[in-house]
């Protein structure tokens, strides 16, 4: 399998790799994939909750070098966005990005998924404080 | 005349795809399984015959686990029975004793490239009497060799795995024990250092140059990715990686299917050296430590959660 140059960066050097702890104020916590798959991504955002805005970011993966570049990408993505501008990402962003070939396409499917669900997370959790804030 | 063939679910492709085929053309094919250590049991096999079985075909040795096959005792089986009997040594010529007389072999394959000769060419041997070995042509066009093949040969190909034959002949024991040492070393190495590693295969009836451990937590391609600058590992057997399925071998075993994505093969060769072993050794520990470090299972596990409660939705 040859890795385009950008998935071996990530690969080497991944980004925000971490864990918040799930209960503070403004984190929104997506787990997706099986370990029966063979890939995992656990995704974390950590929303301002007076500005909205993605301060931070961190992802743990479990998966081959493409699904590790996937999520250490998306984090570096949701830094500085919207929750709303955050689910615009996009799974063929990330394939054009990394130049993900075909058999690995769904590692990028993985990331959105992770995106989406930590995006709903934070939603659930913290939606009704953000609006309080935005009320103030 | 029969129809059925008995034989395992840890052959290599080679012998599972062309039974595949054979089951198409009305074939019918027992695949016997193995137990936890890669073995197969020879009372499986003797119950998987039927009076229709014209042939066994059970691997000498795993390509993937290495595990060495009670092939004697499969072969005398076969003669009890009538049977005709193959085995694949692809793995095992040259790297272990290989006695078609003693050991009760009827057919054989074996090839040139995994006994360091050249790639291209391989070779059958067939059993001239008792049993005497009828096999029809794959290819025809002129009856060459009693019939079993036609075409022109490329002696030098030919000529290169014999002296390879040789070679392997002359340096087989001395070479056995040495890659066998630093074999155990990199094992030692690695389950001494990794919590949660487990070893794959029959710990003793094992191919000498042979290893193959799991790294629970860890997916076996990114081990490989970052290990694969400097040598040249594999997840699986090089037949399958271009599939994204774990290893159906290490399935076979009974491992879970996270143990099976997270397979390494380690295989060494004659001009191994003992400081590329220890090199090889130590930068497993970094990268499994590296990747453990950045897996979301790893962190489940540490902080208590059983991974196999968590409803995992499966895509």
């Amino acid at each position: 399998m040859a890795y385009s140059e950008k998935v071996v960066d990530h690969y080497n050097n991944p980004r925000n790799v971490g864990s918040f702890a799930k209960d503070t104020p403004g984190i929104g916590t997506g787990l997706v994939g099986a370990p029966e798959c063979g890939d995992v991504m656990k995704l974390q955002i950590k929303v301002n909750l007076e500005t909205g805005l993605i301060e931070d970011a961190k992802f743990k993966t479990f998966g081959c070098g493409s699904a590790i570049a996937s999520s250490s990408l998306a984090t570096e993505w949701l830094k500085g966005k919207t929750v709303d501008e955050a689910a615009k990402i996009k799974n063929t962003d990330i394939v054009n990005e990394l130049k993900l070939p075909p058999v690995k396409i769904h590692c990028s499917v993985l990331a959105e998924d992770a995106i989406k669900a930590a995006l709903t997370d934070y939603r659930e959790k913290w939606a009704t404080a953000r609006a309080a804030a935005d009320s103030k | 005349m029969g129809n059925h063939i008995v034989t395992t679910v840890i052959e290599q492709r080679a012998g599972l795809d062309v039974c595949k085929r054979l089951e198409r053309q009305g074939f019918e094919v027992a695949y016997v399984p193995v137990q936890p250590d890669g073995l197969v049991d020879v009372e499986t096999v003797r119950k998987a015959v039927t009076d229709k079985t014209i042939l066994i075909s059970v691997m000498f040795a795993n390509n993937e686990i290495g595990t060495i096959q009670d092939v004697a005792a499969i072969g005398k089986l076969a003669k009890e029975k009538g049977i005709i009997f193959h085995t694949d040594a692809t793995q095992a010529l040259g790297k272990i004793r290989v006695d078609v007389e003693a050991m009760g072999i009827d057919l054989l394959s074996c090839t040139s490239h995994l006994i360091y000769g050249p790639k291209g060419v391989g070779a059958l041997y067939v059993r001239r009497k008792a049993p005497r070995v009828r096999i029809a042509p794959l290819i025809d066009g002129g009856g060459h060799e009693r019939g079993m093949r036609s075409g022109t040969l490329p002696v030098p190909l030919i000529v290169g795995f014999g002296r390879a034959a040789e070679i392997c002949g002359e340096v087989m024991a001395e070479e056995r024990t040495r890659l066998a040492g630093l074999r155990d070393h990199l094992q030692d190495v690695i389950l001494s250092n990794v919590d949660e590693a487990f070893l794959n295969g029959h710990p003793e009836r094992r191919l000498p140059h042979n290893l193959n451990i799991s790294f629970a937590y860890v997916e076996g391609e990114s081990v490989l990715m970052g290990l694969n600058k400097e040598t040249a590992l594999s997840s699986g057997s090089a037949c399958t990686s271009s599939t994204l399925e774990p290893s159906y071998v290490i399935a076979a075993l009974g491992a879970s299917a996270e143990l099976a994505h997270s397979s390494i093969r380690f295989s060494l060769h004659r001009f191994n050296t003992a400081e590329e072993i220890d090199y090889v050794g130590q930068r497993t520990l970094e990268v499994v430590k590296r990747l453990r470090e950045m897996s979301p299972l790893y962190e489940l596990a540490k902080e208590g959660v059983d991974i196999k409660s968590i409803q995992w939705k499966a895509e």
